[in-house]
């Protein structure tokens, strides 16, 4: 094909058109990130962050959505941490190696890469409809927690798996459990890697939106932020009341488009959406960078 | 009869009492994982089927039907698939160029100290949240379309586009991971033999990486297919077959996303969104058997 050119002619033309194709994407990557935020910023206030949104007249802030974003990612982390940090464990220290190893392995690389609005309708199945949860935070973490499973219970096993084994071999010499080696020593270690996983997790959390959309529902109920017990439903701790986060409020808004200035709102919380996202993600690259150089 | 020093032999020792609780308890949560994937399996699928079932409309009208109108009992998923499937191929072709340049560029080019920059902003972009996506797609890529190409602007084109955006970082991480599976070795004495940069990358490190490029490729398919809210926002959500690029479309997904709220539980009109989520499913989960035996089939 190319006998034609010169073989030092073709690899000119390679080179510039390599170097045109990562120009193009250098600069849809600045243009991208540059009209979130310098779009956004703007109309970033504190009236904005606190107040409570508005479905007819414009002026509305993202304050209930901003806490209930928060609020599920912690709801979330505290669900799927525990199961994902056993279940990563027994990957990395128990798994026999067989037929049905390999299939817990596939399964869960499966639910890894389901889209996450099939997660979103299952979860709306088994427990809003199912377990009568409606339209709440608990249904909607439950959800994200089983978003968020695979991943996490891949970070803590490469982390796990990352510790020396002469750490496990020095324990059992000394007759101490395989359980207790893994908690007592193993785990303490290949702590920070795990916290770096979990932060990772985090931003994806916070930015989904299509396995909330039929969990933890689209309208932001009004909470009384001075009113701090849990079982109260104007209450912000309150687990059963429908809970819009950010990334579902952009996505209503531009889809149902009642708000005068939804343009003005949605630049605004994509803006902080993505600064929160980008903050967590920087966090967990500068955590992995000073391992890298330790080592 | 024993004495108790047998006895006190026989028992379990505390470390293996201990060993025993630490297994059940991480293998319960192993098992609670697994039992999650089956329920929503069988949950979807029973769900799924209740169309074909209980209200008794075949599959076969389901499947090759092309009108979309549960007002008047019509259910064809056809207009649809044929949405899915032609803006993830656009989505795929449009990201693919830029995407394995990148990693060419990242992982070939020796000289260059910008590639770490740019690979740590490919990454970055993998973390921007779908629905930012959908809205830029909203605020920059619709009204731009619709002052060059006319119509809304809502539509295929509009669509691939924001999705080869997104699964752009996703293609070009797996192509980095794909080339730098070559061993360097080979370069070095393809390089050593007099041959250029290009005649290496394409006559020796490309055939051996392609399997690998091939499911990098299957990869940004799956994720374009399951993209709910971003492609829903911009498709124009309208189920009828689109002839030209312009045309406004709807996905499965647009669909399911759109639909699940608006149909009373129980209807007809309900059962048949969940027949298009287990098509859905069952489409996902064919795209990760065949990534998982191309995977397999190289090592």
């Amino acid at each position: 094909m190319n006998n034609k050119f010169k073989p030092q002619i073709a690899d000119k033309i390679f080179k510039i058109v390599l170097y045109i194709i990562v120009f193009l994407v250098v600069l849809l990557l600045c243009g991208l990130l540059g009209y979130i935020m310098l779009g956004g910023i703007p109309y970033i206030s504190w009236h904005f962050l606190t107040s409570s949104s508005d479905y007819i007249y414009a002026g509305g802030g993202i304050g209930i959505q901003l806490f209930n974003s928060i609020y599920l990612t912690v709801i979330t982390l505290l669900i799927s941490l525990p199961l994902s940090f056993g279940a990563g464990i027994w990957l990395a220290e128990y798994a026999p190696n067989n037929w049905m190893t390999d299939l817990i392995r596939n399964s869960l690389e499966v639910l890894s890469s389901l889209p996450s609005i099939v997660i979103g309708l299952f979860g709306f199945l088994l427990f809003v409809i199912k377990f009568r949860l409606g339209f709440s935070i608990l249904a909607g973490g439950l959800t994200l927690a089983f978003f968020n499973l695979p991943l996490l219970t891949r970070s803590t096993e490469n982390a796990i798996q990352n510790i020396s084994d002469n750490q496990m071999f020095a324990g059992l010499a000394l007759g101490v459990s395989r359980w207790e080696v893994v908690k007592n020593i193993i785990v303490p270690e290949a702590f920070p890697e795990i916290i770096t996983g979990i932060i990772l997790s985090t931003g994806r959390i916070l930015g989904e939106t299509a396995a909330l959309i039929y969990t933890a529902g689209q309208s932001a109920s009004i909470v009384d932020f001075s009113n701090w017990n849990p079982l109260s439903i104007t209450s912000p701790l309150c687990p059963l009341r429908p809970a819009e986060t950010v990334a579902v409020h952009i996505w209503k808004i531009n889809t149902e488009g009642t708000v005068p200035d939804s343009g003005k709102i949605s630049a605004g919380s994509a803006a902080v959406l993505l600064s929160m996202v980008l903050f967590f993600d920087l966090i967990a690259r500068y955590s992995i960078n000073k391992k890298n150089k330790r080592n | 009869m024993l004495d108790p020093i047998q006895i006190d032999l026989k028992k379990s020792s505390t470390a293996s009492r201990r060993e025993k609780k630490g297994q059940y308890l991480t293998f319960f949560c192993i098992g609670i994982s697994v039992l999650i994937i089956v329920a929503l399996i069988f949950f979807i699928t029973y769900k799924g089927l209740l169309l074909f079932l209980k209200d008794k409309v075949s599959p076969l009208s389901f499947l090759s039907g092309v009108r979309w109108d549960p007002n008047n009992d019509k259910f064809g998923a056809l207009s649809m698939m044929i949405g899915s499937i032609t803006v993830t191929i656009l989505a795929v072709l449009l990201a693919f160029p830029f995407s394995f340049g990148t990693a060419i560029f990242i992982s070939e080019i020796k000289s260059s100290k910008s590639k770490k920059y740019l690979r740590l902003a490919i990454e970055m972009l993998i973390g921007i949240p779908a629905v930012v996506y959908g809205f830029v797609g909203i605020s920059v890529i619709v009204p731009l379309l619709r002052s060059t190409m006319g119509g809304t602007g809502f539509g295929l084109l509009s669509g691939a586009i924001i999705l080869a955006i997104m699964i752009l970082p996703t293609i070009s991480t797996l192509c980095v991971d794909a080339l730098k599976g070559v061993p360097e070795a080979y370069r070095y004495t393809s390089r050593a033999l007099g041959a250029t940069q290009w005649q290496t990358l394409h006559k020796v490190v490309l055939p051996i990486a392609r399997p690998q490029v091939a499911v990098a490729i299957l990869f940004g398919m799956s994720q374009a297919f399951g993209e709910a809210v971003a492609i829903q926002m911009v498709i124009g959500n309208a189920t009828l077959i689109p002839t030209h690029l312009m045309s406004p479309a709807a996905t499965l997904t647009s669909v399911i996303t759109i639909g699940m709220g608006d149909s009373v539980r129980g209807s007809v009109e309900n059962d048949a969104l969940w027949s298009l989520a287990l098509l859905l499913l069952l489409i996902s989960l064919l795209f990760n058997l065949i990534a998982h035996f191309a995977m397999r089939k190289r090592t």
